[in-house]
């Protein structure tokens, strides 16, 4: 079998997280397993090429943090800033995760299956994240770019002091935040949360969600809106 | 010719004086609080209130320039790989992209280069000019992570995680619309013209607990290779700094009100934060009783250092090295009397101007606008800041060898009294003359009782 190809199994048990991140950076093979991470912090965090990474376990805070390239699935709970300022590949979350999943990522895809807590992609910056359950207050604070899609309801907050990130949520929503609004489901925004939903491996029909960005009404100071700040 | 008012006899107020009542008549025109750059312009108790004792007869300078009095310092040897070697303790303190040109940013990391001393990105990112131009680049970490990424982060030789500065304490960063050009603004994936306004928290992490396990992952993601900074803007630093380090800081810097900034609110500059003499002895304070003060944790001073002598004393207070922001600007040329007309223009004067947020700098530093820009040579530039940076140096080396210290880290507490009650109680050294530290009930053992800090 082809030494790249063949699964390099890590234990977590018996090795420390430093030397598992030291190897992800230098990678000898293009897939890895990580066994018994017994909630354990920056798991798999730098990749910077595009191995695959399977956790079997449950992690601790930021997890595949800054990801660039990398697929990483975490078969199990995620603690604070899964994906955190992530740039590109795939983080897969089987599980639920803590505040701040996806905390200011660039690119690549973050899949929760379960729900987020709050926070759940603040200052995104271009990331795609897509959301089985539900998401908790104050998710999409600051959202720059990117889109983030949540299947079931979205906590109070949502949005708040958004740019240019585009939300989908199916169920309930809370109280928006600051110059967050309901906008239009046109066909484009259709197709692309039907695109995202397909990347994420998620089936839902696309007419059931609804769409929030900026008002932009805070793009520019003017006191007399001082009490939306 | 007209009588000034002060000839004819009229009184100025001193509660309601001119720059107060022309406060008053802009927020009452604009409805909007003053937006300015520039540090704490109020007088605040400073490194001008003390003075070095130098030697007599019961110390033994060492001849001026003759006899080695060395200024290098290493930072961040608690837990990287490489640590910082810098040649002189007089760093640049970090600026962003964005608030100042690229022909500014080249030219600090020109000028901080020359003199083998190190220089520091902004809430901005990291820009290819300033990295090519730097040989040692502090990468700071902040709550908006604006071009933050794991590139850029592995080309850094150490990482700033910034909580906070001292024209700011408890603020984020701000950037006018007017800045925020079309590189600006994909630099900080935001829309081009928009007021900027960065979080003052970071987004994933609450709390120092949390702040452990950040910089566990900025280690992890750098293999543990580069020294990571602790920033914090001078308020309850001696409780910050203790957190600060109990979080993993290998280097904590704080910065005093002084502190320059290119746009705040006048109000948060001015009232919000403590002077910098007022932090270092706090924060020695703090690493003193961890066991860690000059032996593990190094502390970075700034706010307000414009002299050699500025470096000196923060260095005898227990800094191991210092910043300077607003001094390297002006050493790039801000300011200069060359524009006096154009500043006229603007409505400020030669040394006056602070509205860096304004982008419409005549110097070309504080302004994204490109003809303004390429008004600034980076090259001559640099070598003005090299120059600069070379005067402070060798100026605290004077003082150095004068209180007869063959490094200028050895200048101690000892080495200093202060010329006000307020200097002496916030400096934690005695008034000149006396042996009286206010506030400080302690006594030592042996000789004169004076209950100072010393760097033992």
């Amino acid at each position: 079998m082809d030494p790249l190809t063949e699964a390099i199994t890590v234990d977590l048990a018996t090795q420390p997280v430093r030397a598992l991140n030291a190897e992800l950076h230098s990678p000898s093979s293009k897939a890895y397993e990580v066994l018994a991470p017994a909630g354990a912090h920056a798991v798999a965090a730098g990749i910077d090429s595009g191995i695959s990474v399977d956790v079997r376990g449950h992690v601790g805070y930021y997890a595949a943090g800054m990801n660039d390239g990398g697929v990483v699935t975490i078969h199990g709970n995620a603690g604070t800033g899964v994906a955190e300022n992530m740039m590109s590949g795939t983080v897969r979350v089987t599980g639920d995760a803590s505040q701040s999943a996806g905390a200011t990522a660039h690119g690549g895809l973050l899949v929760i299956d379960g729900s987020a807590s709050m926070r759940c992609g603040i200052s995104m910056k271009g990331v795609d994240i897509v959301v089985g359950g539900s998401v908790g207050p104050m998710s999409g604070f600051m959202a720059q770019a990117g889109r983030m899609v949540v299947c079931c309801d979205a906590g109070d907050g949502l949005g708040d002091s958004i740019y240019e990130a585009r939300l989908y949520v199916r169920g309930a929503v809370g109280a928006l935040g600051a110059d967050c609004v309901e906008k239009p489901m046109r066909d484009e925004h259709r197709a692309e949360l039907a695109e995202l939903l397909a990347a994420a491996g998620l089936e839902h029909d696309v007419t059931e969600f609804r769409r929030y960005g900026s008002a932009r009404r805070l793009y520019h100071f003017h006191s007399e809106q001082a009490g939306s700040y | 010719m007209t009588p000034s008012p002060a000839e004819r006899g009229l009184r100025e107020s001193a509660t309601f004086d001119r720059a107060t009542i022309a406060g008053i008549r802009h927020a009452a025109a604009t409805g909007v609080y003053d937006i300015r750059g520039w540090g704490a312009k109020r007088a605040v108790p400073h490194f001008d209130d003390l003075l070095f004792l130098g030697a007599s007869m019961s110390r033994y300078p060492l001849e001026g320039y003759r006899e080695r009095c060395d200024t290098d310092v290493v930072l961040g040897s608690r837990n990287a790989k490489y640590p910082l070697h810098l040649d002189t303790p007089v760093t640049i303190a970090g600026m962003s992209f964005g608030a100042l040109s690229g022909q500014a940013k080249e030219a600090l990391g020109r000028g901080a280069s020359e003199v083998g001393t190190s220089t520091t990105t902004g809430d901005g990112g990291m820009t290819a000019e300033e990295r090519g131009q730097s040989k040692t680049l502090v990468y700071q970490y902040l709550p908006s992570r604006y071009g933050m990424n794991p590139t850029d982060l592995r080309k850094a030789d150490a990482i700033e995680v910034v909580l906070g500065q001292g024209a700011k304490p408890g603020g984020g960063g701000m950037l006018l619309g007017q800045k925020i050009s079309d590189r600006v603004a994909g630099m900080r994936t935001l829309p081009a013209g928009i007021d900027q306004r960065s979080a003052c928290r970071h987004p994933d992490w609450t709390g120092p607990d949390d702040l452990a396990i950040k910089i566990l992952e900025l280690r992890e993601i750098t293999d543990w290779e580069k020294p990571v900074y602790v920033k914090v803007g001078a308020t309850r630093t001696y409780y910050d700094v203790k957190l600060a380090v109990a979080a993993g800081a290998d280097v904590v810097v704080v910065d005093g009100m002084q502190g320059g900034t290119a746009a705040t609110q006048d109000v948060f500059i001015e009232h919000v934060g403590i002077p910098t003499l007022a932090a270092i002895p706090q924060a020695v304070q703090a690493l003193q009783e961890l066991g860690l003060h000059r032996h593990g944790v190094q502390l970075i001073a700034s706010g307000g250092i414009r002299t050699g002598a500025d470096v000196a004393k923060a260095m005898a207070l227990g800094a191991d090295a210092v910043a300077i922001g607003t001094a390297a600007l002006i050493a790039l040329g801000d300011n200069s009397p060359e524009y006096a007309a154009e500043y006229e223009a603007l409505g400020s004067a030669a040394g006056f101007y602070d509205d860096f947020q304004d982008g419409r700098d005549p110097a070309g530093i504080t302004t994204q606008d490109p003809e303004l820009a390429a008004r600034l040579d980076p090259v001559r530039a640099g070598k003005q800041l090299a120059n600069y940076l070379r005067v402070l140096t060798m100026e605290a080396q004077t003082i150095a060898r004068a209180c007869g210290k063959s490094h200028v880290r050895h200048l101690e507490p000892e080495d200093l009294v202060a010329l006000t009650i307020e200097a002496a109680a916030m400096a934690r050294v005695p008034l000149a003359g006396t042996e009286w530290i206010p506030g400080n009930t302690k006594r030592s053992g042996a000789g004169p009782s004076t209950g100072r800090n010393t760097h033992a």
